[in-house]
């Protein structure tokens, strides 16, 4: 059978599957729709958070970053696992407790007032938005690739479908499709890993057989990959860090509180039947995480030596130069995974010395020594442009592995980017439903009257979403970086001192969301245009690029909720103190007894 | 229970181990993983220089150990102060 037979058989049956379970599932009431009745066990609500949380940027877009950055890129698996940490110990067990099922539902209890659970709303908004942004490019990736289409068709029969899929079906129709898409797309990640790790390695353990040494040879993958890269004027693969350490210890950390400040995740922690469950279902949810973390780095490193290996063969597996004027392959001879990806335009070349052959290299490198070997060998500047978000989709034919493996990565990749795209449609349609238009602007709406306002707002953010991803202000993996930058400076700190002081009056809480959200807002709009439409940056009236201490706009986010906590603490000095009733609700907050089932009732 | 709704003993008890937590989530990842990454890596663990490792592999073992660690001290917390669920 064909590649693209296969492609169309185990997408075809995937989507099948989790249709047949959204149809079996259909959601009733409203409570049932956003948070399934309170009634999911902890390891199944830790696979669903899992699946929910790896979107297109986890599984498409992440690794293929990682192989460019090289240890730098750890930032994004430090930071995207490390924030379940905090999630498990600082926030599920006591929004658990909390029992109510949206994240501005709690600020506005917590700070009592409407004003402070509308700007918790905006927050939410905001970054749930840019998220979904970033699935729209992962998703125009995927099916550009799927369909033979270019990357802007990909995105509008993305819109289509993920528009269909999040519209019928609530939370629990997702709970349990979003268990077989983990499914799905945890194998779609893993198996080819293997393939690609017994080649290279003979270590069917990808996590073991990155630190292995390369088959019939005396040095490890890593080391050989080093002196590759470096020889072709790349930073070193092992030490090159992300901008500067500094902006590596911001991004991370960045990472990691947004990863606890997202609402579609928090969500997931209303639904678990226990404030013990919420403990556990955070480690469960990061077991299943790290089975594709910690399996991406070897998908990162494979995926750079494969690249390299095939356009100039020796250099891995025989150590040969990569200079020697016959190194390289012939274009016309390329592999047809590379005619198959230049139809997306994700992969283009061009032959500026004019010799037929395909030289990859970094031609901004500044390294003397490397420019004059560069030159020597009549290169003249770089051919082949390889979109990073194409590495992972691309990886399995690159090692040419068999299509049956090529197509399961395709459906894993969907999966990915629909159960994320689902589970924040959900997040965006409870806080514009539930939060805002019952909360504050019509209390007295029918249940089928907010059921059909979360509806519509689900289809306006697919639109919206889907005509910014037209022109993405970054890679997948780096516009969802931003979408965390905005959580952790806005909602984060919001939700935590709603937790850990008593003492945290609304006031306080109001302005540090406020100036968290407008601080990181002002400084990433300035890199990216405002609400990322193309040339509206401001960059010089910041200063010029990354003009704070160096820091990425990507990393600004751990800044933000630095300026949230300092604004509000300074706030609540000089405002009174929250009333008495409010310090009991959070003394009984922080206590496990009395936990009840989540019942939405204001 | 002698300890029966103390709660502020309860929320020290807690604050006391989610310090000692956090204390080695921010050794592993910031620590290990990027500040003395560079010192690390003089040392291998098999093929892997070890500040990459911690930064690429490490930290999230160590991550997940931590939070079932928790969840376990939580619950003995719970039942030592008598305020566990039903």
């Amino acid at each position: 059978m064909d590649l693209q037979t296969w492609i169309y058989l185990v997408v075809g049956a995937s989507f099948a599957l989790y249709i047949g379970i959204a149809i079996w599932a259909r959601a009733g009431s409203t409570s049932e729709f956003y948070a399934a009745g309170g009634s999911v066990p902890p390891v199944l609500n830790g696979m669903a958070t899992a699946a929910d949380w790896m979107s297109a940027a986890s599984f498409i877009s992440m690794a293929g970053l990682i192989s460019n950055m090289g240890y730098g890129g750890g930032l994004f698996l430090m930071g995207w696992t490390g924030g379940y940490v905090l999630l498990a110990m600082l926030l599920a067990p006591y929004l658990r407790k909390f029992g109510k099922f949206t994240v501005p539902q709690f600020i506005g209890d917590r700070f009592y007032s409407k004003a402070a659970s509308t700007v918790a709303v905006l927050c939410l908004l905001t970054a749930s938005l840019t998220y979904i942004i970033g699935q729209m490019t992962g998703v125009g990736v995927a099916f550009s690739r799927f369909l033979g289409v270019s990357s802007e068709v990909g995105i509008y029969v993305g819109m289509g479908i993920v528009f269909l899929y999040a519209v019928f079906g609530g939370m629990k129709g997702i709970t349990y499709t979003q268990v077989a898409q983990y499914c799905v797309l945890i194998a779609a990640y893993i198996i080819p890993a293997i393939f690609i790790s017994v080649q290279l390695t003979g270590n069917p353990i990808p996590q073991l057989g990155l630190g292995s040494n390369i088959v019939g040879q005396d040095i490890s993958l890593l080391a050989r990959l080093d002196t590759v890269v470096t020889d072709l004027g790349f930073g070193k693969y092992t030490t090159t860090t992300a901008g500067s350490t500094l902006n590596m210890f911001v991004y991370t950390m960045s990472l990691m509180i947004g990863t606890a400040g997202l609402p579609h995740v928090i969500m997931r922690f209303f639904t678990v039947p226990t404030v013990a469950a919420a403990r556990s279902s955070a480690g469960w949810a990061l077991v299943f995480i790290a089975l594709l973390y910690t399996t991406a780095p070897a998908v990162a490193a494979m995926a750079k030596t494969n690249l390299i290996r095939t356009i100039t063969p020796g250099v891995v597996m025989q150590g040969t130069t990569p200079y020697a004027a016959d190194a390289q392959i012939k274009y016309d001879e390329r592999p047809d995974w590379m005619k198959r990806w230049e139809k997306t335009g994700l992969l283009k070349f061009t032959d500026k010395n004019g010799d037929g052959r395909i030289q990859y290299y970094n031609d901004a490198s500044k390294n003397e020594d490397f420019k004059k070997k560069a030159a020597d060998a009549g290169w003249k500047g770089n051919e082949l442009t390889v979109n990073a978000d194409i590495i992972v989709l691309a990886n399995p034919e690159i090692a040419l592995l068999p299509n049956w493996v090529i197509a399961l990565v395709a459906a894993g990749g969907l999966a990915a980017a629909l159960s994320t795209a689902a589970g924040l449609l959900m997040a965006i349609s409870a806080a514009i439903s539930h939060d805002l238009v019952k909360g504050v602007f019509a209390p007295d709406i029918s249940e089928k009257g907010e059921l059909m306002t979360g509806k519509i707002a689900m289809a306006v953010s697919i639109v919206v979403a889907g005509y910014l991803g037209l022109n993405p202000p970054g890679f997948a993996a780096g516009t969802v970086a931003l979408a965390f930058g905005i959580a952790a400076s806005s909602l984060f700190p919001a939700i935590m001192m709603g937790i850990f002081s008593k003492k945290m009056n609304k006031e306080g809480a109001i302005a540090g969301m406020l100036s968290g959200l407008f601080v990181t807002l002002f400084y990433v709009f300035a890199h990216k245009g405002i609400f990322f439409i193309k040339g509206t940056d401001f960059l010089p009236m910041i200063g010029g690029a990354n003009s704070f201490f160096g820091i990425t706009p990507e990393a600004f986010g751990a800044i933000g909720a630095l300026v949230n906590f300092a604004v509000a603490f300074a706030v609540d000095k000089v405002t009174k103190e929250p009333p008495e009733h409010i310090q009991h609700m959070v003394e009984s907050v922080r206590i496990p007894r009395g936990s009840k089932a989540v019942d939405g009732a204001h | 229970m002698q300890h029966k709704h103390d709660v502020k003993g309860y929320w020290s008890a807690t604050l006391g181990l989610l310090t000692k937590i956090l204390i080695v989530w921010f050794l592993v990842s910031f620590g290990a993983g990027i500040l003395f990454a560079d010192m690390l890596n003089g040392i291998h663990l098999g093929g892997y220089p070890l500040g990459f490792w911690f930064a690429h592999q490490g930290s999230m073992y160590i991550f997940i150990a931590l939070i079932f660690w928790y969840g376990k001290k939580m619950g003995e917390i719970d039942r030592e102060f008598d305020v566990h669920e039903d």
